[in-house]
């Protein structure tokens, strides 16, 4: 692949999308227009993410790819085995070790460090977007800081439900100005966006940059007398026994049993390689 | 028992191979070459250029002779490959009043200077399946009539000095890139014009047949269409003029539209334009329809709230590239937000079912 540049966007490109990372770090949770190119995998499979990723990419960087928190999913395969092939740079599944990691649909359960840039592969940028199909209207409602329909629907929501029936990409306020999406995470990793990374979200199709600077305020929209729940599967890991991270249910068989495994895959590994041992443990290793 | 869902790596490489197996087909059949897929399937390779924004028939039929004919896919071979080459500049506008017209008819006149010339089209081939095409694909030389020579002027110019038509403002401006800047509404026409010959032809003719039933209606007569090659050139600035560097092949429709006039000008037809790359001549039409419905606003005209004069609506789903990645790829795995769809509905099932139950019990009370 040396017909291509590093990490295959040419520098002017780089540039220009590097220079969308930065005003959107300068302008916590505002989406940034930017010129996305077309990239050899289609817009909706992480385009926005890995254009972020690779103006981000040196080559003394250790890249991790995640998808639904799993390093062999294989959507996360293919944009490691990208990277691999136009950067070169070094890669692994070990979260501690990553410098940048690509995600889809997760923040790993480990607390990341401020040498780390987590990059988010963003569907649909704007949070308003199911609310108001028009991008005019939805930049006029930011830039006027009007969310008064986002409150709304939080509370159509309770009435008719009893509670705020958002379980993924449920919308944050940034910083106190800007109401976020924070991609299709489960609301159960909200509370971590509040870290010591840098965390850049992609959205290709879209062409929009934003990002969220390290240890900046990030509130996930409530009312006081329906408070916020981060909430996942009410079990334990039944390989590694964890009752802290987020859950997968797994169908064992067709008689409705079931099993719960991290969705977080090197999670799991290096608590079972520290000697954690769930219910079904032992019969999976 | 629970077998980790591992092996994501391999599991690709072996649907690749087994891609490119059926991608060739029975081997006892001879293979395409692309050149064949050039020569034979040219109008295929009109679209993969017209809506992939590159023209080169060449890679355009590699492109459709690897996507296994899926002319969505082949766009996007060509549309990524496209991203990776330099830009050396931009040509100068090319003058379709000097096409080497192959084809060009006018409906809103009987004749007209250059004359009605029919070219190579389908109009009027009676739709029946040719199958001595299956046994042999010789097929008789057709009569040969010497070139006009002189330029074919276009229609609109005709009705210009009656000022019965609008005159189309020049304009020295740069026009904006859509491949360069991220779209933003307004548009303004030049962008909107990119976007629509670039858009999938499916959607494109989808609107415009819209506005033909009703939504939006504003009669068209096609004025003009004509397909035919023009030079290219490049302004070379070490030379300090411009040179041609080749030619294209292209579609291009202008249409004459009824128009009623407003409080500041008076009755007067108005335009829609539809420009394509090849012989492409379903989506210029098309184009030129949804072209002329879009410019609704400067023109003074009502929004009826018809899908295709509405600007944001038309460019953020022409392209099929966008469509088609956003659209299949829910096919991803999307496990970990299903999971918290699944725990959130239980959630609320059990809530409703204990209400249930109380009021039940009040009745039962009661």
């Amino acid at each position: 692949m040396s017909d291509y540049n590093f990490a295959y966007l040419d520098e002017q490109t780089k540039r220009m999308i590097r220079r969308a990372i930065l005003k959107g770090l300068a302008v916590p949770g505002y989406q940034v227009p930017f010129a996305s190119r077309e990239m050899p995998m289609p817009y909706g499979w992480g385009t926005g993410g890995v254009q972020v990723s690779a103006a981000s990419l040196t080559p003394d960087d250790t890249l991790k790819v995640i998808d639904q928190g799993a390093d062999d999913t294989t959507n996360a395969v293919s944009i490691r085995k990208f990277f691999e092939k136009t950067a070169g740079v070094e890669t692994t599944e070990e979260t501690e070790k990553a410098s940048i990691i690509q995600t889809r649909h997760r923040i790993p359960e480990a607390e990341l460090t401020e040498d780390q840039i987590l990059v988010y592969q963003v569907p649909i940028p704007e949070p308003l977007r199911f609310l108001e199909p028009r991008e005019t209207e939805t930049r006029k409602m930011h830039a006027l800081q009007e969310y008064g329909l986002m409150h709304v629907k939080l509370y159509e929501d309770i009435s008719q439900h009893g509670a705020i029936a958002t379980a993924y990409a449920y919308p944050v306020k940034v910083e106190g100005r800007y109401v976020m999406d924070p991609s299709p995470i489960p609301k159960f990793d909200n509370p971590k966006m509040e870290m010591a990374a840098i965390q850049l979200f992609g959205a290709g199709r879209e062409q929009r940059i934003y990002a969220v600077p390290p240890y900046t305020k990030v509130v996930s929209l409530d009312f006081e007398d329906y408070p916020f729940e981060a909430s996942k599967a009410d079990h334990a890991c039944d390989l590694c026994a964890a009752k802290d991270s987020y859950l997968d249910e797994v169908i064992l068989d067709d008689a409705g049993n079931r099993m719960f495994v991290c969705s977080d895959t090197d999670y799991c590994r290096s608590r079972r390689d520290a000697g954690h041992t769930g219910r079904l443990g032992e019969e999976a290793a | 028992m629970y077998v980790a869902v591992k092996g994501g790596e391999r599991a690709i490489d072996n649907a690749h191979a087994w891609l490119a197996e059926e991608r060739r087909g029975d081997t006892d059949v001879a293979e395409l070459s692309y050149a064949q897929i050039r020569e034979q399937l040219s109008l295929a390779v009109n679209r993969v250029m017209a809506e992939g924004s590159l023209y080169d028939p060449d890679l355009a039929a590699l492109a459709i002779k690897q996507s296994r004919g899926d002319l969505i896919e082949a766009i996007f071979l060509i549309r990524a490959y496209r991203t990776t080459l330099p830009r050396f500049g931009y040509t100068l506008p090319v003058e379709t009043g000097e096409m080497a017209c192959d084809r060009r008819i006018s409906a809103t006149f009987k004749d007209a200077p250059g004359g009605q010339v029919l070219g190579p089209t389908f109009d009027y081939t009676h739709r029946l399946l040719d199958f001595k095409l299956a046994a042999d694909g010789e097929v008789p030389e057709a009569p040969v009539a010497d070139p006009r020579m002189e330029a074919t002027p276009h229609i609109a110019e005709f009705l210009q000095g009656e000022d019965i038509i609008e005159r189309e403002p020049s304009s020295d401006a740069v026009p904006g890139d859509l491949t360069r800047e991220p779209m933003s509404f307004p548009a303004g026409r030049a962008v909107r014009l990119q976007s629509l010959a670039r858009g999938d032809e499916g959607f494109i003719l989808g609107m415009a047949y819209s506005t033909q039933r009703g939504y939006a209606r504003n009669h068209a007569f096609v004025g003009e269409l004509r397909i035919g090659t023009v030079p290219v050139e490049i302004e070379i600035p070490e030379l300090g003029f411009a040179v041609e560097i080749g030619e294209v092949e292209l579609t291009e429709c202008e249409t004459v539209n009824q128009f009623k006039g407003s409080k500041t000008v008076p009755p007067q037809f108005t335009r829609g334009y539809g420009l394509v790359f090849g012989q492409s001549e379903r989506k210029s039409i098309a184009m030129a329809l949804v072209d002329r419905a879009l410019r609704w606003e400067e023109l003074g005209e009502d929004n009826l709230g018809a899908p295709a004069q509405d600007e944001e609506f038309v460019l953020s789903h022409a392209d099929n590239i966008q469509a088609t990645g956003f659209l299949e790829h829910i096919k991803l795995p999307h496990y970990v937000d299903f999971q918290s769809e699944l725990e959130l509905v239980r959630k609320l099932r059990h809530e409703a079912a204990e209400l249930a139950e109380t009021l039940a019990a009040r009745e039962a009370a009661e």
